[in-house]
């Protein structure tokens, strides 16, 4: 497979042709925040946080979606970038009702290490305070809408690694909502194999195991990415 | 279908016409506000006056006075009447004769209709829509037969980019270009798009065109899949447009029953097969790659490019998509040529533009108009200033995308360029005139309103910036706000624009940088300002 040689923050980086930046970066250990994204899974470029600046482009571009090239310059922590992560991540934070002291996923939220990260220290913005609905009809899992990001991960997994697309998006705007089959409370919906892939993939504590208390909530999103990979071979 | 077919049907209809014409609009606005009743009653007033034998009353497309109307026009004494009441078809009836007449008249030499280009709207108010064989007899379909038989796809191609003609739709792109790419994009299978999804607040242009002509889009679409290799298309018009669909789909059904769509056009081996989509109310689906989805059945949103729809479109497939108003060009492009076409308008913006006035404006209506042509000569000309004689204050182009710029800009020319450098864009057309009594931050906050509930949800800047920025302006308006907000409003403008996914959202600051870069000391007015509204402290 042909390489192709790049320069990632001034170093140089080598990668596949047909590679994305972000898997160039990550595997030269160059940390680029994401949220939407998941291995395994096809890349939306719907969160934005891994937008990075390529040298003669002048817009954004989003890491996750564009394929490196020979030669590329690409800048991804610069200060501009910076800023606009972190006002991204206090947006999602004044979207919906996110309280980490009474989550599940306290401790195990990739939310919660985003903020971390990008250096928030509180939210300049208004909080949306929307009135969201839990549904727990479904034996075994909820989802908390208080809590989603509209990451859409959940979609995909059921989608594409199950194959099921019980899970899709129904409003817009801040009104979007995931919805299980045509909008059914999830225990209704027919569809759904309980396969719990959408609580894999889950990077926040919206989707959860029932039962599961505080900061309880133990999930590794990076086996989705496993599943994936273990068919390949087999298959 | 031949040329001498075609020919004979062009004939038999111009040898049908009788002497006299009454030509009544029977386009939405007109319609709504009872064309449909007058042109009724116009018919059974011929009759009864046994007048039928040289009189002829016609439903015809958007005249364009769409503010005057509904219209009526005599042809050929070439009078026309305004804010005609179905009870006053005797009267215009009467007028045939010369007879007193107190029906509102109209100036067909008007500066309105004087200073026009009609290109694209050359047959708005003249033919009717929807009888193809009217079409057909003001030359219809003669250019198709042309392509097809004489030139080749690289030279349509060619003769569309030498036309210098750019996408009508807003951004400009060249045309020719586009085209050029979807020919050159490797695959079997290729589709062309016509996007009818106008949402614009206060834009027309393309409803118009639609209901007035659609056989003209019907043909520059099928002249497009002929040069790109495409064999399937799709007209996708937004669900408000009822009346547009209702003409689209006979004007489909029609050229198919005549061999000028579907399998083996003009008896050639080009197969070019139409059909229509409706929009389910989602501004965001004029966008180029939402509009895909939509038509695949799939929701309506956006995803990053690239890759192209040049490149891979409709289910993965090299897909042309061009608005309404760049397939309506095309025929006249290639019937009278491209030097033809690019000797009108300015340098780098070629041929006309339709506008659809707006708003604090004397003359309402839909214009076309050669593009360098200034904006004063548009508003003040055209559009005959404000209602009442007060000074304009600024006009918004662009819709959510564009801006609004102030009157002492108003020599700009109207170019793809200069909007751009004053702040807006060309847009798709729409055009709302503000006076004096205009609050910008207000309509800066409507601008925003609207994206707020347009945006689709998918990326994170578009769906909760929108939002916040909205809850600012709120502020604002309502004397709240203090000048951190500002810095934070100025600030999310910057964030939404450069890290949204689509257009929609890149664009959502426009109208409210564009308020802040003219009409800053209306902003700073609101400042900390108590609002009449608030409640006021009684110690």
């Amino acid at each position: 497979m042909a390489a192709r040689t790049l320069t990632i923050d001034g170093q140089l980086v080598s990668a596949r042709a047909g590679e994305t930046i972000l898997e160039a970066a990550r595997d030269a250990g160059i940390a680029i925040p994401t949220l939407c994204h998941l291995e395994g899974l096809s890349a939306v470029g719907a969160c934005r946080l891994c937008l990075v600046e390529v040298v003669g482009s002048s817009r954004l571009l989003p890491a996750c979606l564009t394929p490196v090239s020979e030669g590329m310059e690409v800048r991804t922590a610069s200060e501009r970038l910076q800023a606009n992560r972190r006002a991204l991540v206090e947006l999602l934070f004044a979207e919906r009702n996110h309280v980490c002291a009474v989550c599940v996923a306290s401790g195990n939220c990739e939310l919660q290490n985003l903020a971390v990260q990008v250096g928030m220290t509180h939210v300049r913005y208004a909080y949306l305070t929307p009135q969201c609905s839990v549904d727990i009809s479904h034996p075994q899992f909820g989802i908390d809408h208080n809590r989603c990001v509209l990451c859409t991960r959940c979609v995909r997994a059921c989608d594409e690694v199950e194959g099921v697309h019980t899970w899709d998006v129904a409003g817009r705007g801040v009104n979007a909502r995931v919805i299980t089959d045509l909008g059914l409370p999830w225990g209704e919906a027919t569809s759904c194999t309980s396969c719990g892939k959408c609580l894999l993939a889950c990077p926040t504590g919206a989707i959860f195991r029932r039962g599961t208390s505080v900061a309880e909530l133990e999930r590794d999103p990076r086996r989705i990415a496993v599943i994936v990979a273990s068919r390949q071979e087999r298959w | 279908m031949d040329l001498a077919e075609l020919n004979a049907i062009a004939a038999h209809e111009r040898a049908s016409r009788k002497p006299i014409r009454i030509a009544c609009c029977t386009s939405l606005g007109c319609y709504a506000s009872g064309a449909v009743e007058l042109q009724q009653q116009l018919t059974a007033g011929v009759a009864a006056t046994g007048r039928a034998e040289n009189v002829e009353v016609v439903g015809v497309g958007c005249m364009g006075f769409c503010g005057h109307g509904p219209l009526v026009r005599i042809e050929p004494e070439d009078l026309l009447f305004e804010h005609v009441r179905p009870e006053q078809a005797p009267a215009i009836i009467a007028a045939l004769d010369g007879g007193p007449c107190d029906v509102e008249r109209g100036d067909p030499r008007h500066p309105f209709f004087a200073r026009q280009l009609p290109i694209v709207r050359r047959n708005g108010g003249v033919i009717d829509p929807e009888r193809i064989e009217a079409y057909i007899a003001a030359g219809g379909y003669a250019t198709l037969y042309r392509v097809l038989h004489d030139v080749s796809p690289a030279e349509v191609i060619d003769q569309i980019t030498r036309s210098g003609l750019r996408g009508r739709g807003g951004a400009g792109y060249p045309t020719g270009l586009k085209w050029a790419t979807v020919a050159k994009s490797p695959g079997e299978r290729k589709f062309v798009v016509c996007n009818g999804d106008e949402g614009d607040p206060g834009a027309f242009m393309d409803r118009s065109i639609l209901e007035s002509d659609p056989h003209l889009v019907l043909e520059g679409m099928a002249i497009a899949a002929y040069a790109v290799g495409a064999h399937e298309g799709y007209l996708y018009v937004r669900g408000e447009y009822p009346l547009a669909i209702q003409r689209l789909t006979r004007a489909i059904s029609q050229a198919r029953r005549h061999g000028l769509s579907g399998s083996q056009i003009f008896e050639t081996a080009f197969d070019f097969k139409v059909e229509v989509r409706v929009g389910a109310g989602a501004f965001v689906c004029g966008e180029e790659t939402a509009l895909i989805a939509s038509i695949e059945g799939r929701r309506g949103q956006p995803r990053p490019r690239p890759p192209y729809p040049a490149e891979r479109g409709l289910w993965g497939c090299p897909t042309l998509i061009n608005n309404v108003e760049t397939f309506a060009n095309i025929v006249p492009i290639i019937e009278r040529g491209a030097d033809w076409y690019a000797s009108i308008g300015t340098a780098r913006s070629k041929g006309t533009k339709v506008f659809a006035l707006t708003g604090k404006i004397r003359n309402t209506g839909l214009i076309e108009v050669p593009m360098g042509i200034t904006l004063r000569e548009i508003i003040e000309d055209l559009g005959g200033g404000t209602p009442d004689g007060t000074p304009v204050k600024a006009v918004q182009t662009g819709g959510p995308s564009g801006g609004c710029i102030p009157a002492s800009l108003f020599d700009t020319p109207v170019d793809y360029e200069s909007l751009a450098a004053a702040g807006s864009i060309m847009g798709s057309g729409g055009m709302v005139v503000m006076d004096a009594g205009t609050n910008m931050v207000e309509i800066a906050r409507f601008y925003m309103a609207f994206c707020m509930d347009e945006s689709c949800g998918k990326c994170v800047p578009c769906r909760v910036g929108t939002v916040q920025m909205h809850h600012l302006l709120d502020k604002l308006v309502n004397g709240q706000a203090t000048s951190e907000d500002l810095v934070q409003l100025e600030a999310l403008c910057q964030i939404v624009r450069e890290m949204s996914l689509c257009g929609l959202g890149q664009s959502a600051p426009n109208p409210v940088l564009s308020t802040l870069r003219y009409f800053r000391d209306e902003y700073a007015a609101l400042l900390n300002a108590p609002s009449a509204a608030a409640p006021q402290p009684t110690d």
